[in-house]
């Protein structure tokens, strides 16, 4: 770990000052994912501006829905009972993440922006082209069982949100709020925030140096009440999914009126599938309508030496999940 | 001697043995108060090394860059090839691998030569450990890289056939009757490939050395480390000193299971940065450096071709292991020698194959050989029993082995039978549905899967110390490790009882060097060994006070013969009339006897038989005891949920019934078999690093990515022994159960798998893509 300066901010406008003229310096919250990158010198920033004592806390309904406060835990939103209620995949996909030490500790705003865990970028032996850009992937003919099979291209194939809740937020068009060095802020949806690799893979979102996430908003809908995070796994806890799906569904007479699906653990970023939601919307909520869903969502695949069992599971993993929320 | 060996055979329960006493070294664990090898932090002027490890897995170091490292505060030195002090010998030349007794034929740091990723290529030490890890950081090294040689599946991979293999341990190739013909007649034949991932042992504590130069001739180790005795050997021969001149301590060790059982390159490193730099250096491995640093298992493919008659009777065995060794050493860990001898079978013929490859030596791992090769026998008799139609249990009872195969020894006891009963009994085995595939609990597909266990005891000797005081407290010594299964405990069992003191006026000392030689605690020799030490020990404390007592005019037993007089819970008493007698402590104070000294070896070999046959002067016995094949056997039972479409296999019941001699303590005991089986379902199930094959280079090499099973993953467990007693192994009767619970684990797990899903996995681990990937049999 490189030697580096600590500073506390007290308001939102300091600590992205610090970031306007730093760029180079970084955010801590819970730290769980940035101190394990400097200890491994994947990363090294001459600052750290903790910014727990910012106010971007509480978990309230507004009228664009559920906001809640970037500085707030895992372990507390995937509690709450709103976000119960209102959305059980975020929920899920937040009790069903890393280790209730991690959970307790993890903000939801460094949830969304934790880095991947393709073996490649994790070791700065190798070579990585998000690590240093042109200096080639290694995964492409390596160890890529694991990594994604949506989204890639010849820079990169990890997935390079390797975690739960965005792909619940994916799925359930959740919103992002920005916080700038001016205090201007601006509105995101979590589908837009995450950018593809294509040649320029060290860049994985549209935040700006000195822009600070700070809140998530989500609608409340009724096929975001009735959603389940499904989360498949080598382990049954404390492990990154292989493939997984958030998906929400709004029947009435067994015939679906809305749906939104999004998968995890297949694509370089949180996958919405407009594909799969075309096929749901307005068609019976049957085994063989959940087939023809997942058939779509996986139909632009890309897999590789050892990762084309993920084509199978993931398609797998979102017919089951429908399922469970149709029944 | 005229010792009294039938105390425990005539009185199983009589005291804290077998019980299931707390750990006595529990309290100072979870206060923090038991000291590891990296928290002897009050060493005076006590700094800090890093290893700097290669980038590239092949080549050569062209130069360094150590200016920036140099110029950080606190920095002390930077040890790499070109400045390591001398040693008296290194591994790098065959005598000297064996003189040292080190597990690799390659010491880094004695060349600029880059062999494998992750090889130490410097040094670094300081006055802080954050100020030595930034300047490794800081260091810059310049190699020439070649392309490396990954494993025996390149296709570049020369395969050679090993005159032997484990360092020369085992025979590259052996053959028992006619295997070939045998196979080719037989009127079932089965031919099928088994794959291993690499596995890691992964001990919750890393390695760690702490090197202390008392004076220029005079070093103390605070090692984690399975045996004292060997790093005090490895370290002494490589520095050209006595034995004497080095100390090795290990108090208390957070798990081994194999890695911690010679002494690894960054030992000597450690011990060579406190020379150079003249102050204490502590020295803890990182976890991505536990991958590369102490070895591993091997990767490795087995093909098992298994002959049968149509009553389902072995007729041969033919097996084949191909797998990856360092460039230097011809280890691959012994597979065949359980397949040789579990089931009765005339003909069998087992064979190495390595290639050398751009790694550092595998080493043992917990059952090694045992593990990976019970999962191809096993799951080979699972497919025979279902080529057969006939139950899986009962299709190993038609091949039970009633003498030893692979040498025609009679078994020094065998309780495999009742494992099998009582393990059926448990699990309720006489309900599985005998097809495949055929049994659901809603979506999941549920499995029930057995197999076989077996380990041997292992030829090992050891030495204790015992002083008993005349106040009715005793201190009892071994140098034996305690990898925090329980010897501390189990070893204050043993002395309570031959003592006929309360486990509290007892105390057990080890680790160290400076106490009587024990052995490594490895090859589950410990318990047996150790505990044979002790009671041995004691024998002689009482053969001191007997003396003394027939010696003593105002003793009752003054005048007696000492063989007439026998000692029962601590009293001295004549055999013939137990009245006639007195306590210890009476004797002792009233003779102004402050404490008696006894002095015991422990030996392979020497049960209750061969103590017998000393004492009725009968040598035709005492030769019968060496002419037993001495092994654990046992059973495991499994069942499994898997779920078809996700992949997911999830274990939902287990029953493990072991005959594995005496048990000490029936808390530890179960313990460890549970923590054992636990280690066989990770195998099983989750446990692989995965070595690039273009770089050789490990790309899973931290916690969170190789994956060990966490509790949700386990279910309750149901572990039970069989009470066995072994005249010949050792004097106390203990065989030791430290690497039979894995044994058979995986194979269970998987035929499990088989009759849940008819799916036959025949690669470990057994991951959701390979469920998905894998088409089920034919019915």
């Amino acid at each position: 770990m490189n030697n580096f300066s600590y500073t506390q901010a007290t308001t939102a406008k300091q600590a992205t000052g610090i970031r306007k003229d730093q760029p180079a310096a970084a955010y801590i919250a819970g730290g769980t994912t940035l101190l394990d990158l400097m200890k491994a010198n994947l990363e090294e920033h001459p600052q750290l501006v903790d910014i727990n004592l910012l106010p971007f806390k509480g978990i309230e309904q507004t009228k664009d829905g559920l906001r809640i406060g970037a500085m707030e835990r895992m372990s507390d939103v995937g509690e709450h009972p709103l976000v119960v209620q209102q959305f059980p995949a975020v929920s899920e996909s937040l009790l069903l993440a890393a280790s209730p030490q991690l959970r307790n500790m993890a903000s939801i705003g460094g949830n969304l922006l934790q880095r991947t865990r393709c073996g490649y970028f994790r070791d700065a032996a190798f070579s990585c082209n998000k690590r240093v850009p042109g200096s080639g992937c290694p995964a492409l003919t390596g160890d890529n069982h694991n990594l994604a099979i949506l989204g890639t291209s010849d820079s990169c194939i990890a997935t390079a949100y390797p975690g739960d809740l965005s792909v619940a937020l994916a799925a359930f068009d959740a919103v992002l709020t920005l916080e700038n060095a001016k205090g201007k802020q601006r509105r995101v949806p979590v589908t837009e925030f995450y950018r593809l690799p294509g040649t320029t893979p060290q860049r994985e979102t549209v935040l700006e140096p000195d822009e600070l996430i700070v809140a998530v908003t989500i609608p409340v809908t009724p096929h975001a009440r009735r959603s389940t995070y499904l989360k498949v796994r080598e382990r049954s806890s404390y492990a990154y999914a292989l493939a997984s799906a958030a998906v929400g569904l709004d029947v009435q007479g067994g015939i679906i009126r809305a749906a939104r699906v999004a998968l995890g653990g297949v694509g370089t970023k949180p996958w919405r599938s407009p594909e799969a939601e075309k096929v749901l919307t307005g068609a019976p909520a049957t085994d063989a309508t959940f087939r023809a869903a997942a058939a779509a969502a996986l139909r632009d695949a890309q897999p590789r030496e050892h990762n084309r069992y993920k084509v199978e599971l993931a398609q797998n993993t979102l017919v089951q999940a429908l399922r469970q929320v149709a029944a | 001697m005229d010792i009294e060996p039938s105390f425990f055979e005539t009185n199983p329960q009589a005291g804290a043995v077998g019980q299931p006493l707390d750990r006595v070294d529990g309290r100072a664990k979870v206060t923090g108060q038991a000291k590891y090898s990296a928290e002897y932090n009050q060493l005076p002027g006590l700094t800090h090394a890093v290893l700097k490890t290669s980038d590239v897995a092949k080549g050569r170091i062209t130069g360094f860059d150590t200016s920036a490292a140099l110029k950080q505060p606190g920095v002390l030195a930077i040890l790499t090839h070109q400045n390591l002090p001398k040693l008296a010998k290194t591994p790098n030349d065959a005598d000297g691998k064996k003189a040292i007794g080190a597990p690799m034929g390659f010491l880094p740091l004695t060349t600029d030569q880059i062999h494998y990723a992750g090889q130490p290529v410097a040094v670094v030490v300081a006055d802080t450990l954050e100020r030595a890890q930034h300047a490794a950081a800081l260091l810059k090294v310049q190699y020439a890289a070649e392309k490396p040689l990954a494993s025996y599946e390149d296709p570049k991979a020369e395969l050679f056939d090993p005159e032997a293999v484990q360092d020369g341990k085992t025979k590259g190739h052996t053959v028992r009757g006619n295997p070939k013909a045998a196979f080719a007649a037989a009127p079932v034949q089965l031919t099928h490939k088994y794959d291993h991932a690499i596995n890691h042992h992964n001990p919750m504590e890393p390695g760690a050395t702490t090197a202390h130069w008392e004076a220029a001739d005079r070093l103390t180790i605070y090692e984690s480390t399975q045996g004292v005795s060997r790093t005090q050997k490895s370290v002494s021969t490589m520095l050209g000193l006595s034995a004497e001149q080095v100390r090795v301590v290990t108090k208390y060790l957070g798990g081994g299971f194999g890695c911690k059982g010679s002494a690894w390159p960054h030992t000597i490193l450690t011990v060579q940065a406190a020379r150079a730099v003249g102050r204490p250096v502590k020295l803890s491995l990182t976890r991505p450096q536990m991958f590369t640093s102490m070895g591993h298992r091997e990767d490795q493919t087995q093909t098992l071709r298994l002959g049968a008659t149509k009553d389902g009777k072995l007729t041969a065995l033919i097996h084949e292991k191909t797998s990856t060794t360092s460039p230097w050493d011809n280890y691959a860990e012994p597979n065949s020698k359980i397949i040789n001898l579990l089931y009765e079978c005339p003909n069998f013929e087992a064979s190495y194959q390595l290639a050398r490859a751009n790694v550092m030596t595998s080493t043992f791992m917990r059952a090694p050989g045992e593990a990976p090769g019970s999962f191809a026998l096993e799951c080979s008799m699972d497919d025979l029993a279902y080529e057969l139609g006939i139950d899986p249990l009962e299709i190993r009872l038609r091949n039970y082995a009633e003498k030893d195969p692979s040498t025609g020894q009679a078994w020094s006891s065998k309780s495999l039978k009742q494992c099998y009963a009582r393990g059926a009994e448990l699990f309720g085995w006489s309900k599985r549905n005998p097809k495949a595939g055929a049994t659901r609990d809603g979506r999941l597909l549920v499995g029930w899967g057995m197999a076989t266990a077996s380990y041997p005891v292992h030829n090992s000797q050891g030495t204790a110390r015992a002083r008993l005081y005349a106040d009715g407290h005793a201190v009892v010594q071994a140098g034996a490790t305690d990898l925090g299964t329980g010897t501390y405990t189990v070893m204050t069992q043993v002395a309570a009882d031959a003592l006929g003191l309360p486990v509290d006026k007892v105390r057990f000392e080890l680790g160290d060097t400076k106490l009587p030689t024990a052995p490594n605690s490895g090859g589950s020799v410990a318990a047996g060994t150790v505990s044979s030490s002790v009671y041995m020990a004691v024998q002689d404390v009482w053969q001191k006070l007997i003396k003394a007592a027939v010696l003593d005019k105002k003793s009752p037993l003054y005048r007696a013969k000492p063989a007439d007089v026998e000692v029962k819970q601590g009293r001295l008493q004549l055999k013939a009339d137990p009245k006639k007698g007195e306590e210890f402590g009476a004797l002792m104070k009233r003779a102004e006897i402050g404490d008696v000294e006894g002095n015991g070896q422990g030996r392979y070999g020497s049960g209750y038989e061969d103590a017998q046959a000393a004492a009725n002067a009968d040598p035709s016995k005492k030769d019968e005891a060496a002419h037993h094949s001495m092994h654990s056997f046992g059973a495991h039972f499994c069942e499994v949920k898997v779920d078809p479409e996700l992949g997911t296999v999830r274990v939902t019941r287990w029953v493990s019934v072991h005959g594995a001699g005496r048990i000490l303590n029936a808390k530890t005991a179960r313990s460890q078999i549970i923590g054992g089986s636990i280690f066989g379902i990770g195998c099983a199930l989750m446990e692989s690093t995965f070595r690039d094959p273009n770089y050789s280079r490990y790309t899973n090499a931290s916690l969170a990515d190789y994956h060990i099973p966490v509790n949700a993953d386990i279910p309750d467990m149901t572990v039970e022994f069989v009470e066995e007693h072994d005249p010949y192994i050792n004097a106390m009767g203990v065989k030791g159960i430290g690497e039979i619970s894995m044994v058979g684990v995986a194979a269970a797990v998987a035929n499990a798998v088989f009759h849940a899903t008819g799916k036959r996995v025949r690669s470990l681990p057994i991951t959701p893509n390979k469920i998905l990937e894998t088409k089920a049999a034919s019915a």
